[in-house]
């Protein structure tokens, strides 16, 4: 029954940094900066102007089905909506809101009898609450359950938390252990699944207990712990780590949700509570403090860093997520968004330094857990070869970092790869 | 505060290069030290000589080509080292130094450098000296008969290989010998004990895999026993498994990044094939021993063999299509 996923590799892990550490609430900041996208779909609309003033829990963005709906964190008055900077680099059109430190919120009604509601009615709930993915891509939750109803054995909790220094997943489920398998049993059943497979890695031992004495003999739920390896939480692996079966290319992968995304679910069904906060694992080597904060979406990095007492001056970089993944960013300026899960505080750059040639070690190929074959992917990326890089399945490449991770000539692939896709796309 | 902004991964691992050809070098120390107990110190001035002719070359190479760290990343030394060990310790002092050179400068610096070359230097220079001085390469002295003797032909023995090209197991040299290195022989290739630690040196630190020298190894083994000459098969299988340059071929040059596939298929095949070439020289060419030119000629087909047998694309069953 142990089905593994190929490749992969071990990075320090880091988390003893900021795991156990007790949750300290970020203060709400003088002003929040709520983007209009902070999914991957369409942009939302604003539909507040400079000057209105606004309740906590407001709708202030919305757009078609493909977006998600963003929510004033604060109560206070609208100063502007212009274009800032985002975590996920670049700029964002941004509602710029005062606080007036009242917190006055709009009613929020749940639907405390959920078992009632069928998938449609959760939904429009969960899109209501603006509840997006939490485990990377951001993609509109309620999407995903309008497409999966009816259509899916199992339903797949993603705990594995893979990316080396986070544990925000990890605080979740210790201390939101009943939202997490409300969550968890409301999808199953409102999916029309058997059960839900809440998939975690053996490195959160407190999780893991947390959530099977939450969920008690319950047949709805199943808790899997699996060896630690990175990126098992890659949806495509987890899957494969999971059932033994590898999706298809192009093929959708079907009912997987965030840990974190599902206990939101729960929270939004249940009690109407739209997505206005969210714990960030605040680490490194660079934080002073590193611990988990919960802090208003909209609240900059640097107040959310100072929560953790601050970063230490050697900081040379800082990331937006994990360091496997995670996107730099040039200012503390940026605004916590819905996808954020850690503030990485580096004081060490990647060893990018001794970049030699390609020695053909093979390394990147046996730890890509997609069966790619980087060295060549490399060499004809340099080369613009479109026809080559078409032929490895250039597209099959998710970004993981595993080949740049263990190339022994610290040669920048996943980096290259990234571009290279792009220029397939954009046909240049 | 200034932040720097980079590309994902922020973290990388602590391989790099040079601790890659350091272990290289580590995995080899076992052999080194039998071919010294074996033949004695010339074969460590053979070791020292070729070595530096090498690392020499490889500095004045990348002074030219203005790669100017490629001296530092430990490549050379290793050719030098592997040189070295496929030479007779009676060779003279010279003949490492041309064959040092030849290496660095022809199969791999005007290839393009370190990960270009097509061919294993080691055994590009060895096949190079074989052409001018085949006589001199064949004449092996006698374990322990040698010191530091430069005259080798009162101490001229047969190889193991030698005896069997002639039809019949070697006589006086029992599968002991054979195994622990007291046998004729080029510096490195005597002691299948000492070869088989860099073996399990090289897979414990994953610096290499098993799948080349053991299709390969294999291969020769299967053959050995399908072809076998004399009455007892299984003792054919043996004396060829670890006679000759197998196992330093097998272990150490067939798995040299550059020159080798690095498909999982692909290095089956490759395996294989240095296998079924070696037995075929050794069977049919002219001199006893099939490593060295099956490995070259094997080396030709590494970037075809990945080309042509690719890892299996993901969600693609096995020769199927999409489902």
């Amino acid at each position: 029954m142990k089905h593994l996923f190929s490749g992969g590799v071990h990075p320090d892990g880091h988390k003893e940094l900021s795991r156990g550490t007790a949750v300290v609430t970020v203060p709400a900041p003088e002003t929040v900066i709520i983007p209009l996208i902070q999914h991957i779909g369409s942009a939302c609309k604003p539909l507040v102007a400079a000057g209105d003033r606004v309740l906590m829990g407001q709708v202030i963005g919305d757009g078609d089905a493909k977006s998600s709906p963003v929510h004033a964190t604060v109560s206070g008055t609208v100063t502007a909506i212009e274009e800032r900077a985002v975590p996920s680099g670049g700029s964002a059109p941004c509602v710029i809101i005062k606080n007036d430190f009242k917190d006055e919120a709009v009613e929020m009604k749940g639907v405390a009898d959920w078992e009632s509601l069928d998938a449609k009615a959760v939904a429009e709930l969960v899109r209501a609450a603006g509840v997006v993915g939490m485990g990377g891509a951001a993609f509109p939750t309620n999407s995903k359950i309008a497409s999966t109803a009816g259509k899916t054995k199992d339903v797949l909790i993603n705990a594995c938390e893979c990316e080396p220094y986070i544990t925000s997943d990890d605080t979740i489920m210790c201390t939101a252990t009943a939202d997490v398998i409300g969550g968890a049993r409301l999808l199953a059943k409102v999916l029309g699944a058997e059960k839900s497979i809440i998939a975690i890695e053996d490195n959160k031992p407190e999780a893991i207990e947390a959530l099977r004495a939450e969920a008690g003999d319950d047949p709805l739920i199943e808790v899997r712990v699996l060896p630690t390896r990175y990126p098992q939480g890659a949806k495509k692996q987890l899957i494969l780590a999971v059932t033994g079966h590898e999706v298809a290319p192009g093929a959708r992968s079907g009912a997987l949700f965030n840990v974190t995304t599902t206990a939101n679910v729960y929270r939004a069904v249940t009690r109407g509570q739209p997505l206005l906060e969210k714990i960030v694992t605040v680490t490194g080597e660079g934080a002073v403090e590193p611990k988990n904060v919960l802090v208003r979406i909209g609240t900059s990095f640097a107040d959310a860093v100072k929560a953790a007492g601050g970063i230490k001056e050697e900081t040379v970089e800082v990331v937006a997520g994990g360091p496997m993944m995670g996107k730099s960013v040039e200012s503390l300026d940026v605004p916590v968004v819905k996808g954020t899960n850690a503030i990485l505080c580096l004081t060490k750059l990647a060893d990018s330094s001794a970049e030699g040639p390609c020695i053909r070690c093979g390394k990147c190929a046996s730890v890509c857990p997609m069966y790619l074959q980087p060295l060549y992917m490399y060499r004809y990326a340099k080369e613009n070869m479109r026809g080559e890089l078409k032929r490895l399945n250039l597209d099959d490449c998710m970004e993981c970092g595993c080949c740049s991770f263990v190339c022994p000539a610290k040669l920048p692939l996943t980096e290259t790869f990234v571009l290279a896709k792009h220029m397939l796309k954009g046909g240049k | 505060m200034n932040l720097s902004v980079s590309s994902a991964p922020h973290i990388r691992s602590s391989e790099n290069t040079r601790r890659l050809m350091l272990t290289v070098l580590i995995a080899l120390v076992p052999t080194l030290i039998a071919g010294i107990i074996v033949f004695g110190f010339r074969a460590l001035l053979i070791v020292v000589i070729s070595m530096a002719a090498s690392i020499a070359t490889e500095l004045v190479c990348g002074l030219v080509t203005g790669k100017k760290a490629s001296v530092t990343d430990g490549s050379a030394a290793v050719t030098g080292l592997l040189l070295a060990l496929t030479l007779p310790a009676s060779v003279p002092y010279w003949m490492p130094a041309v064959g040092g050179v030849f290496a660095i400068v022809v199969a791999k610096c005007l290839c393009g450098g370190l990960g270009q070359n097509v061919f294993n230097p080691a055994l590009a220079a060895r096949a190079f000296l074989m052409l001018f001085w085949p006589t001199t390469l064949v004449r092996y002295a006698a374990p322990g008969a040698l010191g530091f003797a430069n005259n080798v032909d009162i101490v001229a023995t047969s190889t193991p290989l030698q005896s069997m090209a002639r039809g019949g197991l070697p006589e006086g040299q029992t599968l002991m010998d054979m195994f622990l290195g007291n046998t004729g022989g080029c510096i490195g290739e005597v002691s299948a004990l000492a070869l088989l630690i860099g073996a399990a040196i090289l897979l414990a630190t994953r610096t290499i895999n098993w799948r080349i020298p053991v299709a390969y190894v294999g291969t020769v083994a299967a053959l050995a026993l399908f072809f076998a000459r004399g009455d007892d098969p299984i003792m054919w299988m043996l004396y060829s498994v670890l006679g000759g340059g197998l196992l330093i071929g097998a272990i150490f040059m067939a798995t040299d990044y550059s020159s080798s596939p690095t498909t999982s298929l692909g290095q089956l095949v490759f395996g294989i094939g240095c296998g079924a070439l070696t037995v075929l020289f050794r069977y049919k060419g002219f001199y006893p021993e099939g490593v060295t030119y099956a490995i070259l000629i094997m080396n030709a087909f590494a970037w075809a063999l990945d080309r042509y047998l690719p890892p299996r694309s993901f969600g693609v069953a096995k020769g199927g299509p999409a489902q």
